[in-house]
């Protein structure tokens, strides 16, 4: 099935299993690892489950609970914060009805807080999964949100 | 940026293009000019150059560093004369298609930069020397072909050709370069601990987990210039005697990761990477060179980029810094010697090599050599990324280079070295660039964030800020790293909400001191600096907060009082209507009045009033 696919996809060493998980996530339509993802990644890669459910939590990016289908990041670090970071974060969570860390009911978008981004030069900034957008007003962030809607 | 290396870019394109006619057009695609809409502006360029049948070559490059000017647009006649629009929007292109490729006329007034007459964006270049951004926003770094036409390889074909492994590890000795990734360790003198640690198997790891608040020094190289950073460490592999590599990058740089992977493929079919490396252009004793290269992407865990942590990643566990000795040279990836260096500490090596060590050497200070990169953010005029020489002031940077406070306000501190960094407070603008000048002042030089604060900031919101980042991102491991963070972040939030005590200070100190020495990495024994900065310069705002229930600066909301002006009030009930408590009263178009006692300084009144009228104190 799907999964077996994607695991196949990568040798079954344990270095490969941030990839992995990467992989198995993305391919989630809800953006995350199900129990049954990390099962199938500890009893590839031949490691205890325990140790493999270590690893998904300790990392920010992999989530277990169900999220959207745009993850939505606000950056809130020292130089967007400047910018006025938390407006933006207000606007989303009027915008789209959820507080950070919650999704939508129709699964559209998690709304979510993080750290740098890396694009402090065009702050403020958030990502929309892999899509980068900077000098952000509260304006233009209901504008992303409208075509993400639109595009649906 | 020397004009003539970029006449010289401009004679390759034309060259490569084999269309020596018409004008080259370049957008800058980093991820700061995608974000500021790049993308757009390419398919609006498409559009308009293909409608008008125009013979232009459209290319893409990564980031030239005027971040604050996305989204830019670059454009070269024939002749190699420069034009660079900044920010550029969809709807600019139709105009710059009409007078500019098609007339000839270029659009004055949207001009930043240009070969043909000097702009008042030159002075973000004039103080500036580009080593490990020589590339960066020039070529497209998805080109192998334009790498190459840069001299790119050809240090690595020096070095295999000409130089014994022990000449590299000296040349780099000699050109005094220091580790960019922090701490400032002697990058040659670190790589003889490798070559002479013990083992047949040998790692080489790139460190591309740029965690830092205000930093993306290392995004920029890796999206804009990838193979200088590959060839950094093909270099190194070579000199310590390493045959395989890791380039571990932050979950949060896709974009990198795409142009990282590019490059390894287009590195390995051209033989720079691979088996028996540039073996049928060199002797025998290069092609016996071998070195494979891996591409590692992060989970989204701060903690990652200190050495025994991220290594414990690439092993596929949870990124947890171990105790050391022993150092990664004599026990590192898998328990097998292992040399680790920052992105940008990798991306001066092919130029040390073909230029001489003396050559950077020349540059910088007595102890801090060659050139550093800074991420300028912030509200500073001129956010973006600059390449500087050691020894340069701050003010330097902060005025002459990057113009300046945003809106013309008073500049306040700069924070340097991010989390485990500090506030250096305007007066020490005048304080050298160099690591031990600035790691007296109390900050780092870290591995290169400048967040810019003007007179607005609050500098125990700061402290706070910074604390609470490292309060998340500590991995828990030791007690007051975990612990002791959390009572400091606790303290500082009470101060900030207008209960801090008497003594608050004193504890801030002592917590301090305990997590300092009791933790085993970098992260937690150096949370407590920006704390400690801002105690040491900015006291008597700690003190105002906590005697006299008063932020200075007018930052935090809960020590503000909260007034409105009957003069600019129309009496439009939009804050009443919106305050949580009831605590405004009026009738419709008269003045309201804000009832202290019931006011709980949420500021949602300042926010709904369109007259300005509601004033903080
Ligand atoms: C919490 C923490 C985070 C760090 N993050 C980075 C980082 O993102 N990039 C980096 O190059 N070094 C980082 N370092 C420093 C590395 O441990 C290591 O010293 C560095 O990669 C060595 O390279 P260099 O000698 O070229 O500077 C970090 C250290 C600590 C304690
Ligand atoms: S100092 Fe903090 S981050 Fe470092 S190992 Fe200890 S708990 Fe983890
Ligand atoms: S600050 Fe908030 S509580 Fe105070 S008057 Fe304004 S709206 Fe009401
Ligand atoms: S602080 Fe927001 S992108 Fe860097
Ligand atoms: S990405 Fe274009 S200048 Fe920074």
């Amino acid at each position: 099935m799907e999964r077996i696919r994607i695991l196949k996809k990568f040798e079954p060493k344990r270095e490969n299993l941030l990839l992995l998980l990467h992989a198995l996530q993305k391919n989630n339509r809800q953006n995350y690892l199900m129990e049954e993802d990390l099962k199938s990644a500890a009893q590839y890669l031949s490691l205890p489950p325990s140790l493999v459910h270590g690893a998904a939590t300790f990392y920010s990016m992999y989530s277990l609970k169900p999220r959207g289908q745009y993850i939505v990041r606000i950056c809130q670090s020292p130089p967007c914060h400047q910018m006025g970071s938390s407006d933006l974060i207000e606007e989303a969570s009027r915008a789209l009805g959820v507080e950070v860390g919650e999704t939508t009911p129709d699964g559209l978008f998690t709304l979510e807080t993080s750290e740098c981004l890396g694009i402090c030069g065009v702050a403020p900034a958030m990502t929309v999964n892999e899509e980068v957008h900077g000098n952000l007003t509260p304006e233009r962030v209901r504008a992303i949100f409208s075509e993400k809607r639109r595009a649906k | 940026m020397l004009p003539g290396a970029i006449m010289h870019v401009a004679g390759s394109y034309h060259a490569a293009g084999g269309n020596r006619e018409g004008l080259i057009v370049v957008v800058g695609l980093g991820s700061c000019g995608i974000a500021a809409g790049g993308q757009k502006v390419r398919s609006a360029l498409i559009e308009a150059i293909e409608r008008r049948a125009l013979p232009i070559q459209l290319r893409e490059t990564g980031c030239v560093g005027m971040c604050y000017r996305e989204v830019l647009v670059d454009v070269f006649d024939p002749q190699g004369k420069r034009f660079t629009y900044g920010n550029v929007t969809p709807e600019r292109v139709e105009r710059l298609a009409t007078d500019h490729f098609e007339s000839g006329r270029p659009v004055r007034e949207w001009l930043v930069r240009s070969s043909e007459e000097s702009l008042a964006d030159d002075s973000f270049f004039a103080k500036q020397k580009r080593i490990v951004l020589r590339n960066c926003g020039i070529i497209d770094p998805e080109s192998l072909a334009e790498y190459r036409a840069r001299d790119g390889y050809q240090a690595l074909e020096k070095a295999l050709r000409r130089m014994q492994p022990e000449e590299v590890i000296q040349a780099v000795r000699d050109s005094g370069l220091r580790g960019r990734g922090g701490a400032g360790f002697p990058t040659g003198l670190k790589w003889q601990f490798a070559r002479g640690a013990k083992g047949e198997k040998k790692y080489l790891i790139c460190n591309g987990d740029e965690g830092d608040p205000g930093a993306f020094m290392d995004r920029s190289v890796l999206e804009g210039d990838p193979h200088t950073v590959i060839e950094g460490m093909l270099i190194a592999a070579y000199g310590i005697g390493a045959d395989e590599g890791y380039l571990y990058v932050r979950a949060e740089y896709p974009l990198a990761v795409r142009r990282l992977r590019k490059a390894i493929a287009d590195a390995t079919m051209a033989g720079f990477l691979g088996e028996h490396i540039m073996g049928s252009m060199l002797t025998a004793r290069g092609s016996e060179f071998s070195f494979q290269l891996h591409v590692k992407e992060g989970a989204g865990a701060f903690v990652c980029g200190e050495e025994t942590a991220l290594m414990a990643s690439i092993e596929g566990q949870r990124g947890m810094p171990r105790l050391r000795p022993p150092f990664p040279a004599t026990s590192g990836l898998w328990g097998k010697p292992t040399n680790i260096n920052n992105v940008e500490t990798y991306a001066n090596i092919p130029w040390i090599l073909l230029h001489g060590p003396q050559a950077f050497a020349d540059l910088g200070t007595e102890k801090s050599k060659g050139s550093k990169v800074f991420a300028l953010a912030g509200k500073i005029a001129r956010g973006g990324l600059v390449e500087v020489p050691m020894g340069i002031t701050i003010g330097e940077v902060i005025y002459e280079i990057g113009g300046g406070i945003k809106d013309g306000r008073a500049f306040k501190a700069v924070q340097m070295g991010g989390p485990s960094g500090g506030c250096i407070p305007a007066s020490l603008a005048d304080t050298m660039i160099d690591y031990e000048s600035v790691t007296q002042t109390g900050a780092i030089m870290g591995s290169g964030g400048m967040v810019v604060l003007d007179e607005t900031a609050c500098m125990v919101e700061i402290a706070r800020f910074f604390l609470d980042f490292t309060q998340k991102e500590s991995c828990g491991k030791c007690t007051f790293c975990r612990i002791g963070t959390k009572r400091m972040l606790e303290i500082l939030t009470r101060i900030t909400q207008g209960q801090g005590q008497e003594g608050d200070i004193e504890l801030l100190y002592d917590l301090a001191d305990k997590v300092k020495t009791s933790s085993l990495c970098g992260l937690g024994q150096t949370a407590p600096n920006p704390v400690l900065t801002t105690l040491r310069y900015f006291r008597e705002e700690y003190e105002a907060h906590i005697r006299e229930k008063r932020c200075p600066a007018h930052y935090c909301r809960k020590l503000l009082v909260y007034r409105i002006d009957s003069d600019l009030c129309t009496g439009c009930t939009a804050c009443a209507r919106a305050c949580p408590t009831q605590a405004i009263s009026g009738v419709v178009k008269q003045p309201h009045l804000i009832d202290q006692a019931r006011c709980i300084q949420c500021g949602s009144c300042v926010a709904k009033c369109r007259f300005d009228a509601v004033k903080t104190q």
